[in-house]
């Protein structure tokens, strides 16, 4: 699959990649796997294609220097950091300065922030009950943050703590960095 | 011949491909870049020690050197003591009159029975508040200030020092003999992560700083 | 060869061992309550080093110094201590340390022993061995003395009685010990312990430590403790036998600069620890007369053979990790089988069993990392766990489950038509189970995400086919 995908972006400038976890993958994996695969041609590839990776707020914050895009989303919005985007890439405050320039956002502390929401991959169903017990510890701090919407950039995690939070009905839902930034009306809808 | 030992060097040796040379200068290039040197002045880090031994509840008299005995008296009234073990060696001049000093030679059950201990130290490190007994016959062995319920220690400003890896330095002087760093009165956290004082060491320790 | 962790081998599954800790009302609030408390404490101590990444790094460079040069710091240990007047006993497995140190204990012709904390005594059953040749060994921890009394088992490295409160104590106390009656406040349940075990310090003749560290430069041996129990054990016997791991050992007394600087703080999260022991050999007229040390290999070499997990050996037993771990943090120590839990348990344990045990434990972890970034000599937990996952497959013993869905996935990813193929197929197989967009209930295994979480369903229109509409009527 690493193959694969350096085959499909090869002659990409930049890939944008709105996913912490995907791009810690490929900035601490991909390296590895192809020094294990003795490929040289492989090993230059990869080396190549790494500068040119980017995860979305490294893109907007550190390359192109924008934390304003005219965004606007009268919501209040709490930010779950995921593991990756905290300890693989250290993002750091990029997503909160993002949304700080989204006209009429209000943007709540989480509490325990940092801690694992518990998705972690194939943890969800292979330790489906420890999952499901760190997933509740996450929207019970979703919940007494008062945010109505909960953001990151992260689908894996979206999708884990927006579930729980849809099945038990509590009002609030969750949205990616992307779709916050893209909104132009109270929506959340791009035009 | 000692087949486990040389069994055990043995897998050590194929785990790692045995290789002994360039081991010391290894050794010598490990990065050290922590905090070693002090950067108080002598006021500052006297300070901060005395900072650290309220932090645990240890009280302080300060004294001057040829007060050694006075604050020793007023230590041993607030504490509604009357007597104290000491050391062989222990200066006599630190010794107040009107109360009992007993030296060497008790077994463990008297040394339990008695009201506590006097003893000196050998190096003190101010950013942790720890002081550090080295164990030799005249100095008090390991029992004496161990036993007692109360432990009283005189420490020198010059005995002082600022940073642990200082303190250390110090201590490899003397580490033929036991050592032992105290950093507070014994305590616990391990019911509900409570923290209570006194288990089993001295549950009270005062400092002379002179 | 027995080369054993405890009864980890006969451990069940994380899996289940988890499930019912989860279900555990007591067990998570007393988990939580410990966790946070200690988390709190090491983040104050620990922020106010300057020079706290710099401690973490030389930590790291040490220990991996010595375990590329592991036999001649042994060796020199050996020496150095066997030249201040100890006697020194190697251990290739568990049987064989339980063989030697009931040897030792026999040759006083004790029948008691008292007992420093030490896990690793733990790891090699040496209590059961004591009882069978009629030694009756006391611990005299706090923590391990509840666990004892309260015939159970330790359930955190540091505080392994952390899953107890106060009122299961007192009631084991008062069973244990005879006593009329005992409040329940941690002050009075201390000094409970205090006078029974007092006693037996001033009594009993052979003590059994561990060791935090073990110096090849001088031959000492240092014990790190905050209750004082540790320093009536290694002073106050005739006849003193630490169990000793052979990764414990550091090169210099200097060294310990390092890691009384970074234990401590990580551990209970305190700038010192109340008492630190670092005796050499023997001392006329003070304390034991007799001193031995018994290194262990246990798998420890299995370990250092391995040079993706080798850094495993170069834990210093602070339990920082299974403070940070969300994961230790909903099931408590129990849920690992094993004497070492959390994080570096679930690295350490199966590696000694040579992997043929525990293997759900590499598992047991979101990879979230946490216990990384608090590790005080920078063990790359996460990585080893991949690792180890990865030698779970290649001996053939993942679940056939997981080898058919991990091929079905490759499968689907790895072409943009088979991706499209089966997001068609996908949106087919969902419409009984999707309304307004949301997929509550999957059948049979499939549920295990669907049990608490709701799902989305496939959209009408994915971003590819949106995209590309797009970039078509846009000419």
């Amino acid at each position: 699959m690493m193959r694969h995908f350096l085959e499909v972006f090869r002659g990409a400038e930049i890939v944008c990649i709105p996913s912490s976890s995907c791009v810690a993958m490929i900035r601490d994996h991909y390296p590895k796997m192809a020094a294990a695969s003795g490929d040289a041609a492989l090993k230059r590839t990869v080396k190549n294609m790494l500068p040119r990776i980017f995860e979305f707020t490294e893109l907007l914050v550190d390359q192109l220097g924008v934390t304003d895009v005219g965004a606007f989303f009268p919501h209040v919005v709490a930010l779950h950091p995921s593991c990756h985007s905290l300890r693989s890439l250290q993002l750091g405050d990029k997503p909160a300065r993002l949304l700080a320039g989204v006209r009429g956002l209000t943007l709540v502390d989480l509490p325990e922030a940092e801690e694992c929401c518990g998705f972690g991959g194939t943890f969800a169903v292979k330790n489906a009950d420890v999952s499901a017990a760190m997933l509740s510890d996450k929207i019970r701090c979703v919940l007494n943050s008062g945010a109505e919407i909960c953001a990151a950039v992260d689908n894996s995690c979206l999708m884990h703590i927006g579930g729980a939070l849809s099945r038990q009905r509590c009002g609030v839902r969750v949205l990616h960095l992307a779709e916050i930034l893209a909104s132009r009306d109270s929506k959340g809808m791009a035009s | 011949m000692n087949s486990a030992r040389d069994e055990i060097l043995e897998r050590i040796r194929d785990a790692t491909g045995g290789a002994t040379e360039g081991r010391q200068a290894e050794y010598a290039a490990i990065p050290r870049n922590y905090q070693r040197a002090g950067t108080l002045d002598v006021a500052g880090k006297l300070e901060l020690f005395v900072d650290r031994l309220d932090d645990y509840g240890a009280t302080v008299y300060h004294a001057r050197e040829h007060d050694v005995a006075a604050c020793v008296a007023e230590a041993l009234r607030a504490r509604g003591k009357a007597s104290l073990l000491v050391p062989r060696d222990l200066p006599r001049a630190w010794l107040p009159e009107g109360f009992n000093f007993f030296r060497e030679g008790p077994s463990y059950h008297e040394v339990d029975a008695s009201e506590g201990v006097l003893t000196d130290c050998a190096v003190a490190i101010a950013s942790t508040g720890t002081i550090v007994l080295r164990h030799s016959a005249g100095e008090a062995r390991r029992a004496l200030s161990l036993i007692p319920d109360y432990h009283l220690c005189v420490v020198f400003a010059a005995q002082v020092v600022e940073t642990v890896p200082q303190g250390i330095e110090q201590m490899k002087a003397f580490v033929h003999i036991p050592i032992t760093t105290i950093a507070g009165p014994s305590a616990t956290a391990d019911i509900e992560m409570t923290r209570v004082k006194g288990v089993h060491g001295p549950r009270a320790l005062d400092v002379i700083l002179a | 060869m027995s080369t054993y962790v405890g009864d980890a081998a006969n451990a069940p599954k994380f899996q289940t061992a988890a499930k019912a800790l989860v279900n555990d009302t007591q067990v998570r609030h007393n988990v939580r309550h410990a966790t946070s408390v200690i988390r709190q404490k090491r983040a104050k101590v620990v922020g106010e080093m300057a020079d706290w990444e710099q401690l973490r790094e030389s930590g790291h460079e040490i220990k991996q110094h010595v375990m590329r040069h592991l036999d001649f710091y042994l060796d020199q240990f050996e020496k150095t201590c066997t030249a201040a007047g100890g006697q020194v006993h190697w251990a290739r497995d568990a049987d064989e340390a339980n063989s030697i140190i009931v040897g030792l204990v026999k040759a006083q012709q004790a029948k008691e022993v008292i007992k420093v904390k030490t896990m690793t005594s733990d790891e090699i059953r040496l209590n059961a061995a004591l009882e069978a040749a009629g030694i009756t060994p006391y611990e005299t921890d706090l923590a391990d003395l509840i666990v004892q009394l309260g015939e159970d088992k330790p359930s955190h490295i540091v505080v392994p009685a952390l899953h107890r409160n106060r009122m299961e104590i007192r009631r084991i106390f008062l069973d244990k010990m005879n006593l009329p009656e005992l409040s329940d406040t941690p002050e009075d349940l201390a000094a409970a312990a205090r006078v029974y075990l007092r006693e037996k310090f001033l009594r009993v003749p052979v003590a059994i430590s561990g060791a935090n560290f073990a110096i090849a430069e001088t031959g000492s041996v240092c014990v790190v403790e905050s209750e004082g129990n540790g320093r009536m054990c290694v002073s106050l016997p005739r006849v003193l036998i630490s169990l000793i791991g052979i990764e414990k050992v550091i090169p210099t007394f200097q060294d310990l600069e390092v890691y009384l600087q970074t234990l401590p703080r990580s551990a209970t999260g305190e700038r010192m620890n109340p008492y630190n022991s670092i005796w050499t050999g023997i001392t006329p007229d003070d304390g034991p007369q007799e001193f031995h040390v018994v290194l262990l290999d246990n798998g420890r070499t299995k370990v250092l053979a391995d040079r993706e997990a080798r850094e495993t050996l170069d834990c210093i037993r602070c339990g920082a990790c299974l403070n940070a771990c969300p994961v230790y943090r909903q099931t408590g120590g129990h849920a690992y089988g094993s004497v070492y839990g959390g994080p570096i348990g679930a690295i350490l344990t199966p590696q000694l069993q040579s992997m043929a045990h525990s293997q759900t434990l590499p598992y047991a972890s979101s990879l979230c990392g946490a216990c990384y970034e608090v590790c005080p000599v920078k063990i790359n937990i996460p990585e080893i766990l991949v690792h180890l996952r990865n030698t779970v497959v290649e001996r053939g013993d993942a679940p056939f489950v997981e080898k058919m869905a991990m091929k079905a996935a490759a499968y689907v990813l790895e072409s943009p038509e088979h991706l499209a193929r089966a997001r068609k197929f996908g949106r087919m197989a969902q419409s009984p189970f999707a309304k307004n967009g949301v997929i509550s209930h999957l059948p049979g295994g499939l549920d295990a995400w669907t049990a608490v979480r709701d799902l989305p369903a496939i959209p009408e229109e994915s971003f590819r086919e949106w995209w590309l509409k797009r970039e078509r009527e846009a000419g």
